[in-house]
């Protein structure tokens, strides 16, 4: 019996193979943008743990020189002796052949032997002894598979392969890289691995010229920016999935719905309830691994074309080597189907709850469907009220990362639940504009094509939110960032000294040459508890002008001068709730906030205090780096010389446009990722429609027959759909503006201020809404051309099958 | 007196040997562990008998596979409460002839250093691990100076020294004066350690009048090792004296196969003699029981066999495991019938490998304080 | 008005076209009436199907008030679907978008023949005063056939063609139903031409001509 049931359920399909091609699409392009993203996200963490966190650099501090430069190895023996738990790190390019590597040079003995790369240093089983052949000279070198090949026989150090670890760059005992790098007895900087012993003398004592900065992966603001980069790519993948969903949803629906007469026969021929919902799951379950599985495929295409944009970004981020090919995992195979099956539960529980509720009897009147929309609509316009309430509560009382993306939900849902009110309404009105029968037909009969379509339209709606939305916050960001990079960058020149004695002689030499000399001073802090930095500001015109001040007590810059008060930067501010005329204590006493200045792409922090206090609190911090102000056609020349004179390499003196437009190239590169899925997610939507009014179609002529019958063309007709589909597209369009806006300024001034700390000002970007616009009327008739093309050409005979008597 | 008939008045620190091999050793005897260690060891330098040379003998040898210098002491405060601490430091040579001629990094030794100071309720350890060749560790004979990192044994010469070490929560500085000769142990510092002919060149210096700080947390009364994450508030200083027991011993063949583990004592008796007594545990045949007599003068007198036994009376759940943290010792031709029992049961050394070791009392027909180190409970 | 030449019209089947119309000939006057009979699959609604521009021949002619309706491209049949012709379905074909009084004017309305005070009369004399406001779907069968009539016949078509009218309604609704039809056809002087296999209601037309296997049986 259950075999003969599932047979009948089961011709469904057969009969209607493009109703069964929209549902594994729909759930298979849903799951393919998701583990997309989800592989990438993966692999880029991958990338930092092969990077970075392998040797602790990502979660413990370093201790490097305080003006830059190496270290002499015995630097490293000192700190031990006087109690310090470090471990030496020695870096640099090895050039073999055509191809160069980082060499990176490690300890193993002072390394905790959980951060050892691949294990180096130690034989391979678990509780092995050191392994001699790496420490001892000529050594080992440890690289990835690939890189492994490359050096084969290259160098005069035997190379190792070993499996997962990154490519592009080599472990060595430091001795062993020393000797390779040419560098004996120096080191680049060292890891702090742990508590030094008791009593052990602070850094400032028995090494004032070296720093301990903080891990990268904590505090550090490049992280955090990594950080945001897959919460971006996060969200949108989720977003994707959930348009995806709604194409599943519009098919599974419809399925269930034609199926209606065949489950009442089946349940009239003794099939129980259970069996019945049974069946069905299974075979949507079937349905669901299918197309999971095949979105999976696609999911790992995508990220294969997305990853080197996204090794480019992290790059330019991190400066970190990234894999460039993709490793699977089979978690990840795992919760890519999990998710589709999770996906298409959701989308199929309203079907279900219906059928679990079918009557035995078919109703004698067929379902009013003006009645029926309308209570479809009162149920939409409840929960959009629902969730809109829910959204505003969470605005007003939520706090943290988690209620800003609930509130961001819950805000897009409502506007996707209230798109068939909104479209009705709309419609409404424009039907009185109409003039002539065919117009009111027009007008009348989009009204009640707003059901069958409204899930495609809700996903259109919300790809169009999330493009507006997002494309304002990244413009915004943008357009801030490059007017706060012009305040910061106020100086045209930026010269790092190796060292005091340096420095000295070269304020001498430049005092004739500049404007103004402004040293740029820092101190590592704890502040308001957590780890940031302060800043000595000297008192000069170029902070007087340019400084991003979002807000200050007046005369702020001479109460900076005269030393009693500081300025901190938005994030410390908003953390600690501190404003103007505030009081904050710093090392050194009790300060009075002056202003507060704006400090993108960190998150920590920090505290800008007049140089000659800074100088009096922190004598010990030397001043080796400098702002220099020249006339903008004399900076490059002033470079070289300056290169020239005192033998600087090229980081050492660096001008303001290189600076910006670096800062500009890592922005822009974060965001194209970003751009990418935005586009994917619209094309989602695009089919979405055209599926939905494919589908629809073949529903579509017993509505059209009569009209036909009654003297219009097909060609009108066709025209008129599409006409329609375009109208049907622009109005979701206009809805999809403000909840665009909305997003945005969520974006913006809630998820930006709890995830980093900053608040951006929102600008609006008219120019691009009407492109979007344009592109989303020109998605939506491409999608109803097909559609409307199958209705020019149904041969009238089919048309005429509407009439038969016999039917 | 012939190796055989000879009793090996074994090595101390066995297990240490086998772990501190399977830390440092190279790594293809690393990688058979136990059993490789047994096997010859071509290259480095063997193990001869005849007298020492002091004072260059106090320092490092290495031409031999491993070597070590270990103290450990047990120490009372002005209230007369017991304390006991530990500093070991360990030498292994990664290859044959234990120099390269580059030097610097590429010097084949590596050294590890281990550290505990132990309370009734307490017990703190820590770890240091370094090369030789670069000045981050090494020995020197004279005048005397043994370090890793910031922890020191060194003095004019090793009968007067200082010896220091600090973890991240506790802390010692100790001087040090021997008021007895140094006790060469098996034949004339020879000590045969197995039937095959295995050895090891070994000495002690039993003798040593101890003062000197304590550092622990303040209030403490919670248990800890020096690896827990916060730096204690606040620092307490103890001024203690008492007596401690150093070893000397290097090898190039440090093990014998087929031992699952061992039970080894370093007792002060209040008249002034030493006992220096272990057993072998073997899963295949019977137990090996080894002991030293030391008379107050420092003259040894070695047995071995039926004429020492050692019972464990009872059990403690350390670590997750069951070590036996009270004994019954005798030695009936000196009378000795006693029972050790652990100060504080919890001794455990939960570092790079782990075991057992902390101050005993004992008591019966001789009283007196001492150390104990078990290994091989896993 | 209506002239009928030899038509022929072919459906495709499996073993080559099959004739559904063998050549027919028939012809209208303005104000008569015609019932056409015949079994099932006969060929009578395809016959009604060409004459109401819906379909095309394979053969012969139909000329309606001197045009020749075979000549004529999609947009000259569209033209003359909304004009010269009007069809009343068994199955009502009411646009299930637009409320009584919309349907009802539709056709008038396209063929730009809307009269105002005319749909109005229309619209109380098939009773339906009180229902103009509803959709479709909300009325009885009776009730949207009476629609389906006044649609029809609000545009003042030459011709009214009429496939089984009354097949879908029972007995009693079918009577009054045809009855206000046929009175409301000749009040327009339109010509009608029925399609249906009731004698009764074959027995209210002027004439009578029975289809066989696609062609007339006399």
């Amino acid at each position: 019996m259950i075999g003969a049931a599932l047979g009948a359920l089961l011709s469904h399909w057969t009969r209607r193979p493009f109703q069964l091609l929209t549902l594994v699409i729909g759930l298979a392009t849903a799951t393919a943008l998701w583990s997309g993203v989800q592989a990438i996200n993966a692999q880029a963490r991958q990338s930092y743990a092969d990077a970075a966190n392998r040797l602790g650099e990502a979660d413990l501090p370093v201790i490097e020189a305080r003006g830059g430069g190496d270290l002499a190895q015995a630097r490293f023996i000192a700190l031990r002796r006087a109690g310090w738990q470090v471990a030496p790190i020695i870096e640099g390019q090895l050039a073999s052949g055509d191809t160069a590597i980082l060499l990176i040079g490690i300890d193993p003995l002072s390394m905790p032997p959980g951060r050892l790369p691949g294990g180096a240093g130690f034989g391979a089983e678990p509780g092995a002894g050191l392994d001699a052949d790496f420490l001892a000279p000529p050594g080992v070198l440890l690289t990835g598979p690939e890189t492994a090949s490359q050096l084969e026989g290259a160098l005069p150090v035997p190379v190792r392969a070993a499996e997962g670890m990154a490519e592009g760059r080599a472990y060595a005992d430091i001795g062993i890289a020393q000797r390779l790098l040419n560098r004996p007895g120096r080191i680049d900087r060292m890891l702090v691995t742990g508590p030094g012993s008791l009593g052990a003398p602070s850094l400032e004592r028995i090494a004032p010229d070296l720093a301990q900065r903080r891990p990268s992966g904590e505090d550090d603001a490049l992280g955090r920016l990594t950080d945001s980069f897959h919460l971006n790519l996060t969200a949108f993948g989720l977003l994707a999935f959930a348009v995806g969903l709604f194409i599943v949803r519009g098919a599974i629906g419809l399925a269930f719905e034609q199926r209606r007469p065949v489950f009442r026969t089946l349940r009239a021929l003794g099939v129980s309830r259970n069996a019945l919902l049974g069946l069905l799951a299974a075979e949507l379950a079937a349905l669901a691994l299918v197309s999971g599985a095949a979105g999976m495929g696609l999911g790992y295409l995508l990220a294969g074309l997305l990853l080197p944009d996204v090794a480019a970004t992290l790059r330019g981020l991190y400066g970190a080597q990234v894999e460039g090919a993709l490793s699977i995992r089979p978690a990840w195979w795992l919760a890519g189907l999990a998710i589709a099956l999770a996906g298409t539960a959701l989308a199929a529980a309203g079907s279900f709850w219906q059928v679990a509720r079918l009557p035995l009897l078919a109703p004698a009147q067929p379902r009013a469907w003006a009645l029926a929309s309308r209570k479809l609509l009162r149920g939409q316009q409840l929960a959009a009220l629902a969730l809109a309430a829910a959204a505003i509560a969470l605005a007003l009382w939520g706090s943290g990362l988690i209620a800003g993306f609930a509130l961001l939900g819950a805000a897009l849902l409502a506007a996707a639940l209230l798109l068939p009110s909104i479209l009705q309404g709309a419609l409404a009105l424009g039907a009185r504009t109409a003039r002539g029968v065919v117009q009111d037909w027009f007008w009348a009969d989009t009204r009640q094509q707003v059901p069958g379509l409204s899930l495609a339209l809700m996903a259109l709606l919300l790809a169009l939110s999330a493009n507006i939305g997002v494309g304002t916050m990244v413009s915004s960001f943008r357009l801030t960032f490059t007017g706060w990079l012009d305040q910061r960058l106020a100086a045209e020149l930026y010269v790092t000294a190796p060292d005091a004695e340096t420095a000295a002689r070269m304020r001498e030499y430049l005092a004739p040459r500049t404007g103004a000399i402004l040293p740029i001073v820092q101190a590592e802090a704890r502040i308001d508890g957590q780890p940031g930095a302060i800043y000595g500001v000297a008192d000069h015109a170029t902070y007087r002008r340019n400084w991003p001040l979002l807000g200050s007590v007046p005369g702020v810059w001479d109460r900076i001068a005269a030393g009693g008060s500081v300025l901190i930067n938005e994030q410390l501010s908003r953390r600690a709730g501190l404003v103007p005329g505030d009081k904050i204590d710093l090392p050194g006493g009790r300060f009075n906030i002056a202003g507060i200045y704006s400090d993108y792409g960190n998150p920590a922090p920090q505290v800008m205090m007049g140089l000659t206090r800074f100088e009096s609190e922190f004598p010990e911090v030397p001043q080796l780096r400098f702002a220099l102000r020249v006339p903008p056609e004399a900076a490059a020349d002033l470079a070289r010389a300056l290169r020239a004179q005192f033998g600087l390499g090229d980081d050492a003196v660096v001008d303001q446009a290189a600076v910006k437009a670096l800062s500009l190239a890592i922005f822009e590169r974060t965001f194209t990722v970003t751009a990418a899925l935005n586009v994917l997610t619209l094309s989602v939507a695009g089919l979405a429609i055209l599926t939905s009014l494919l589908t629809l179609g073949t529903m579509r002529l017993p509505q059209l027959a009569p009209v036909w019958s009654l003297g219009l063309t097909r060609a009108r007709l066709a025209r008129l759909e599409l006409t329609r589909a375009i109208l049907l597209a622009a109005i979701t369009f206009l809805a999809a503006v403000p909840t665009g806006l909305l997003l945005a300024w969520v974006l913006l001034s809630i998820i930006n201020v709890e995830a980093f700390g900053w608040r951006l000002p929102m600008h609006v970007f008219p120019g691009d809404w009407l492109r979007l616009g344009v592109l989303s009327l020109l998605a939506a008739a491409l999608a109803s051309l097909w559609p409307s093309i199958r209705i020019a050409r149904t041969p009238p005979s089919d048309l005429l099958k509407v009439f038969a008597n016999e039917r | 007196m012939n190796a055989d008939l000879a009793p090996p008045s074994a090595s101390r620190r066995l297990c240490a040997l086998c772990a501190v091999s399977l830390l440092l050793a190279a790594g293809p005897a690393g990688a058979q562990g136990f059993a490789g260690l047994g096997q010859a060891a071509e290259g480095f330098e063997p193990v001869r008998p005849g007298p020492f040379a002091f004072p260059r003998d106090h320092g490092a040898h290495p031409g031999f596979r491993i070597e070590w210098w270990y103290v450990t002491a047990n120490l009372k405060d002005a209230e007369g409460t017991d304390y006991g601490i530990q500093w070991t430091l360990f030498r292994s040579a990664l290859s044959p002839g234990g120099t390269h001629p580059d030097g610097g990094w590429a010097t084949p030794q590596a050294y590890l250093g281990h550290a505990a100071l132990t309370t009734r309720e307490a017990h703190y350890t820590a770890e240091r691990l370094a090369r030789g060749g670069i000045g981050q560790a090494g020995v020197t004979a004279m005048p005397f100076e043994a370090h890793i990192d910031d922890w020191r044994l060194a003095g004019p010469s090793l009968r007067d020294v200082t010896l220091t070490a600090r973890g991240e929560r506790f802390g010692y500085e100790l001087e040090m004066t021997a008021g007895g000769p140094f006790v060469a142990q098996g034949d004339e510092g020879y000590s045969v350690k197995a039937a095959d002919g295995m050895a090891s060149r070994y000495y002690s210096q039993p003798f040593y009048e101890v003062h000197g700080t304590l550092m622990l947390p303040a209030g403490t009364q919670t248990r800890g090792n020096g690896n827990g994450n916060a730096p204690p508030a606040a620092i307490r200083e103890v001024a203690v004296t008492g007596q401690a027991w150093l070893d000397r011993e290097w090898s190039s063949q440090p093990l014998s196969p087929g031992q699952s583990g061992w039970d080894w004592f370093s007792l002060h008796f209040d008249d002034g003699t030493r006992l220096m007594t272990f057993r072998l545990r073997d899963e295949t045949q019977d137990d090996f029981a080894s002991a030293t007599w030391i008379a107050a003068d420092g003259t040894p007198t070695p047995y071995r066999g039926d004429a020492i036994s050692l019972t464990p009376l009872a059990a403690s759940t350390v670590a997750g495991r069951e070590v036996p943290t009270q004994w019954r010792l005798t030695l009936p031709e000196r009378g000795v019938d006693i029972e050790v029992a652990a100060l504080n049961p919890q001794s455990w050394m939960d570092l790079g490998f782990s075991y057992w070791e902390g101050p005993v009392t004992a008591t019966g027909s001789h009283a007196g304080m001492g150390y104990l180190e078990m290994t091989g409970y896993e | 008005m209506l002239d009928v030449r030899d038509l022929r019209k072919f459906y495709p089947g499996e073993a080559g076209p099959v004739p559904v119309l063998r050549g027919i000939d028939l012809s209208l006057g303005p104000g008569e009436t015609l019932a056409l009979t015949g079994e099932s699959g006969s060929g009578k609604s395809t016959l009604l199907h060409l004459i109401g521009g819906l379909d095309h021949p394979d053969g012969g002619s139909i000329e309606l008030d001197g045009i020749d309706v075979t000549a004529l491209d999609d947009a000259g049949r569209a033209a003359l679907r909304r004009r010269t012709v009007g069809v009343i379905f068994q199955q009502f074909n009411l646009i299930p978008s637009l409320d009584v009084a919309r349907n009802i004017a539709f056709q008038a309305k396209l063929a730009g023949q809307h009269d105002a005070d005319w749909t109005t009369e229309l619209a109380a004399r098939l009773g339906l005063s009180d229902h103009l406001h509803k959709y479709p779907e909300q009325l009885s069968g009776g009730q949207q056939q009476r629609v389906a009539i006044g649609r029809t016949l609000a545009a003042r078509p030459r011709l009214v063609l009429a496939d089984e009218p009354t097949g879908n309604l029972d007995e009693e609704t079918g009577a009054a139903v045809l009855g206000l039809m046929l009175r409301l056809v000749e009040e327009t002087g339109a010509a009608l031409l029925t399609v249906t296999h009731s004698d009764r209601l074959a027995a209210r037309m002027g004439r009578r001509l029975h289809l066989r296997h696609g062609r007339i049986a006399r």
